[in-house]
């Protein structure tokens, strides 16, 4: 029996692992970064390798955790981006002043994801979203006499309480009318009546803050601008997977009997943030906004998929989680090179990195590919099937309407790409030096962009699981 | 006629702290007033719970469960973001929003 908890809750006690044994290590003695950073990267590699072996599916206490291969193999995605941005970011860890409470934090915040996916039951489900927004907040005030990081954790942990003090109002409507909080048995108890639709008005408002739907994104520009790119880089991919991972759970299991209601909700967000996101993208210079609005954008994608209320969307919205690791991570890791050398965070800082910096300039090129969906990349594929899982029930023209929407994010995509290729630097930027292990990283993300489209037995694989 | 509190008295006193935690929230200029305000509707949130458990759900103790966990949540919350303010009392000597803020589009 008590072999069965360890086994079903393997992933997680990995993680714990690894928090207790950083602290340990914190505490006992002090380690130069330089020698920290790659035992750290070694750790989350080995918990990447390990999360493979003994993977059961069961329930625990009660139902309130709940585990499954789909929920395996969403945690194998996140603990790939998180190894990836240990490896990309090497140049800010070495220079960073505590890198062992920075991971503790983000660990910690991984853990609390962990939890979000594998919960069963409303009480855990809010006590873990806490748990994976709380230390994001610390995250982001990292570079401690920076006004502007201050200022995003600030922005960060308002907005977040905030939307969690609405699903907190929703979650108490819903005991109220239905007496539970387990998810298997609340929809049996939904009768439609207008206290439990307003509850479900609030659990959506609060979705769509954490995930930043328009018309409630605006604390996410400031926060991606001001945090340190690290943490830009888990929040807008780790932390908005997860909780798209959520919502869908939310939507599909627990509101199961209201879809005649968020199916319009849904069509109006998804309108409203992809057109959104991409207007306010086309204006921007900094590259960290630029990115914030981008990926306001590819949640209204995700949005479009949901709506397609069948198996096929879960799919469509692993997969196109997978391929967003990998090139929003290139996309941010070759920002963060380029601004950590030159000091300056704009698009054109990077005219003319192609005649210097080859490996850079390829790299963020197929990021910007991916991200835009042309054909070789991954990125194609991953919002080819979100269409055509959102197609099953919308009508042809709102599909058709999102597609002209991706022909506009082409133009602000391929202006960062001319930017590298076509324009003259004022002053020539020299070659950027490299960290191995953030080299690694690059390529490893490129490969990825490159090959997860390419190998159909991928998509295969996520359908097999859900 | 009794003044006994029913259900209805506690749900109209606890969606009124509600929206006016959400006023002031979205209202006041000071960092700390502007936690003050997520208290109270986190509070608001709490008499929910134990009202709905107390006269509709007497059998079923999740909401006293629930109010708990909330509590010890939003003193974790409260600790973190106070942390946050003081750090940005060091850096600009002032918690007011509109001082503070630096970045716009």
């Amino acid at each position: 029996m008590s072999l069965e908890y360890l086994i079903l809750l393997k992933a997680e006690l990995q993680i714990c692992l690894l928090i207790f044994f950083l602290l340990l290590l914190k505490i006992t003695r002090t380690i130069p970064n330089e020698k920290l950073l790659p035992l750290i990267q070694l750790l989350l590699l080995a918990n990447f390798v390990g999360g493979f072996f003994y993977n059961q599916s069961g329930d625990l206490f009660d139902g309130m955790f709940v585990s499954n291969t789909l929920i395996h193999l969403q945690k194998h995605i996140l603990n790939l981006a998180v190894y990836f941005i240990s490896l990309l970011f090497s140049g800010w860890f070495r220079r960073c002043l505590h890198l062992t409470e920075f991971f503790v934090l983000m660990l910690s915040a991984l853990l609390g994801m962990y939890f979000l996916l594998s919960s069963g039951n409303l009480l855990i489900f809010y006590l873990s979203l806490e748990l994976a927004t709380i230390p994001i907040a610390a995250m982001a005030n990292f570079e401690l006499t920076r006004k502007r990081s201050a200022e995003a954790a600030m922005k960060l942990i308002s907005s977040a309480a905030f939307s969690s003090g609405i699903l907190l109002f929703g979650i108490s409507l819903i005991y109220g009318t239905t007496g539970s909080i387990r998810f298997p048995e609340i929809p049996l108890l939904l009768d439609g009546s207008a206290l439990q639709v307003m509850a479900f008005v609030f659990l959506v408002t609060a979705f769509a803050f954490k995930l930043s739907i328009v018309p409630f994104h605006l604390w996410t520009a400031d926060v991606y601008e001001g945090s340190p790119a690290a943490v830009t880089a888990f929040l807008s991919v780790v932390s908005k997977g997860v909780i798209a991972f959520a919502f869908l759970t939310i939507l599909y299991k627990v509101f199961q009997p209201f879809n005649g209601i968020w199916y319009p909700i849904l069509l109006l967000l998804s309108i409203l943030t992809i057109v959104a996101g991409n207007l306010f993208a086309l204006r921007q210079q900094n590259m960290k906004r630029f990115l914030a609005f981008s990926s306001i954008a590819q949640v209204g994608f995700i949005l479009v998929a949901m709506m397609g209320k069948s198996p096929e969307s879960i799919t469509a919205i692993t997969y196109f989680v997978l391929i967003y690791v990998f090139s929003n991570l290139a996309a941010f890791g070759v920002m963060e090179i380029v601004a950590q050398h030159t000091g300056n965070e704009n698009r054109n800082a990077l005219k003319g990195l192609y005649k210097t910096n080859p490996l850079l300039s390829w790299v963020l090129a197929l990021a910007m590919f991916s991200l835009a969906g042309i054909p070789p990349t991954a990125g194609f594929f991953g919002k080819l099937f979100l269409i055509t899982a959102g197609a099953s029930t919308a009508s042809y023209g709102f599909i058709i309407f999102v597609a002209l929407n991706l022909v506009v994010s082409l133009y602000y995509y391929l202006l960062v790409v001319k930017n590298i290729f076509m324009d003259d630097a004022i002053e020539p930027l020299e070659k950027i030096p490299i960290f191995g292990s953030a080299k690694l990283g690059l390529v490893l993300c490129a490969a990825g962009i490159l090959l997860v489209g390419i190998f159909s037995w991928i998509y295969d694989y996520i359908a097999a699981q859900v | 006629m009794t003044l006994e509190p029913g259900l209805y008295h506690l749900l109209t006193i606890s969606t009124g702290l509600f929206f006016i935690g959400v006023y002031g929230f979205l209202t006041r200029k000071n960092l700390v007033t502007m936690l003050m305000s997520i208290e109270l509707i986190l509070n608001s949130v709490n008499l929910n719970f134990i009202a709905f458990n107390k006269y509709l759900w007497p059998h079923r103790l999740d909401g006293v469960f629930f109010t708990l966990f909330v509590i010890a949540i939003a003193a974790a919350e409260a600790a973190v973001a106070i942390s946050i303010v003081i750090n940005i009392y060091r850096n600009n000597r002032s918690i007011n929003v509109e001082q503070t803020e630096e970045m716009k589009y």
